[in-house]
């Protein structure tokens, strides 16, 4: 299982370090909507300075729909699909690979994103312990549940306006815990934030869960 | 696999169950029982006229659940089973779980404006049922999008089974964090004291007569969608023969 999922998540990797469509479009996304924040939310009056827990976690979460979109997009031409039930792989593998794949572009994004609240927001970054932490538990419920829907969706017409529908509110409790968890790091109490970092680790263990025994089905018969 | 209890379940995709004419009128007078004890329940001191939304919003949450319950219930068996019956049950009863969320959700902003003094509050359990409503017009949504068969029936039972995972969520949200909304009322150590027993009755009953009214619809609904399944693959056939009389140049 572990091999396999290593062999898609290197071959998903691969496809993004030649496309350079992370780089060259998702990236730039993200940076964009940092700076749409500061159009609607008064920069002067320190709001964003304040808010800047939830608006990060809001850019991750609106970057992560692309990022899954994206991921099952390669599986959608030349019937790649079809070769992949046909590959023999095991299906908890290739869950894991495809989530793991986008868990570390959205890792990746969400560095450079932290770098980008730190220098627009003028938000002061401590507790990183904390801040480390929340990411990597958040980025593998994003990159689980996300892919436990794209696979869904994967294969529709409609799968662009769909997704979001299906994808948000479940990623609501991501959003509410990373951020309520990030506010605790930054203000300098991260005890506060070891309830949350449980609540991450449930949401986490549920869609891995989910994911290793339903994506087989979902894959086969979808 | 061998035919089982479950196959032959009186639900004749083609012709109205057998129960659904009792239930309905079951449900009907149970529904108009309701309504009629929740008008004439009194004025209560605090809340004037609007206590009498006992009689039916804490019935209508109550059927939001039951249907999520169902559809869920429905979906394993479909999941083990693999009957088509199951798969319709199981959009049936998301449906009616919806439409059961959305008038909880309009009684209770109903409720909340003279007793809170706003119709809608950020508070657990209001923003978790919001959430509810979120999943299931997305469930109806996922399906109104696949193509008829074994894939959208497999991929909404998963979906109607991590639905479920919700509603712990939502029916606890009360006693998990503080909030603005009452816990349940019966969950209380004393009811008695709570409310009266006259509004207690009323919506026990209500409790009863929403459950009938649910269970009617989704097999009503049930019944519709099997009815839409044959009507498509009948076009599908008419189209077939259309198809290949244009290729031969014979008309049937």
């Amino acid at each position: 299982m572990w091999g396999d999922a290593a062999l898609v998540a290197g071959k998903d990797l691969r496809i993004e370090m030649r496309s350079k469509v992370g780089v060259n479009q998702v990236v730039p996304f993200a940076f964009v909507v940092l700076v749409l924040f500061a159009f609607a939310l008064d920069p002067d009056r320190g709001v964003l300075d304040r808010a800047a827990p939830g608006l990060f976690w809001v850019a991750v979460l609106l970057t992560s729909l692309l990022a899954i979109q994206r991921s099952f997009a390669l599986e959608a031409v030349d019937g790649s699909r079809d070769g992949l039930r046909l590959s023999g792989l095991d299906p908890a593998g290739i869950f894991l690979g495809k989530a793991l794949a986008v868990a570390v572009q959205l890792l990746v994004l969400e560095a450079l994103l932290l770098l980008g609240v730190a220098f627009l927001y003028g938000t002061a970054l401590r507790g990183f312990g904390v801040l480390v932490l929340t990411c990597v538990l958040a980025t593998a419920g994003l990159a689980g549940a996300g892919t436990v829907y794209g696979v869904m969706a994967a294969g529709l017409r409609v799968r662009e306006t769909l997704l979001p529908l299906l994808v948000l509110p479940v990623l609501a409790p991501v959003l509410l815990a990373a951020t309520r968890a990030f506010e605790a790091a930054l203000a300098g109490t991260p005890r506060a934030a070891t309830g949350w970092l449980g609540l991450l680790g449930c949401f986490v263990a549920l869609y891995t869960f989910v994911g290793v025994f339903g994506f087989g089905t979902l894959l086969e018969e979808a | 696999m061998t035919a089982s209890v479950t196959d032959r379940i009186p639900l004749d995709p083609l012709r109205p169950s057998r129960w659904s004419a009792p239930l309905g009128w079951a449900s009907l007078v149970l529904v108009g029982a309701t309504v009629g004890l929740g008008l004439a329940l009194p004025r209560s001191k605090e809340q004037a006229e609007y206590s009498r939304l006992i009689a039916i919003h804490p019935p209508a949450a109550w059927a939001s659940y039951f249907g999520v319950g169902l559809a869920a219930a429905c979906s394993v068996l479909y999941l083990v089973r693999r009957n088509p019956t199951f798969d319709r049950a199981n959009a049936a009863s998301a449906e009616v779980a919806a439409v059961f969320t959305a008038i909880t959700l309009a009684t209770g902003s109903i409720w909340g404006r003279p007793t809170w003094g706003v119709w809608w509050q950020w508070d657990p359990r209001l923003t978790t049922e919001a959430l509810l409503m979120a999943f299931l017009l997305g469930a109806v949504a996922l399906r109104r999008a696949l193509a008829p068969g074994r894939g959208r029936a497999v991929i909404s039972a998963v979906f109607s089974l991590t639905t479920l995972g919700l509603l712990p969520i939502v029916h606890f949200s009360v006693t998990w964090w503080r909030s603005l909304h009452q816990v349940g009322t019966l969950a209380a150590p004393a009811p008695a004291e709570n409310a009266d027993g006259s509004f207690i009755f009323a919506m026990l009953l209500g409790f009863v007569a929403f459950t009938l009214v649910s269970v009617w619809l989704v097999l009503w609904r049930s019944r519709l969608e099997a009815l839409e399944e044959g009507a498509e693959d009948e076009l599908l056939a008419v189209a077939l023969v259309d198809r290949r009389a244009e290729a031969t140049g014979v008309r049937s």
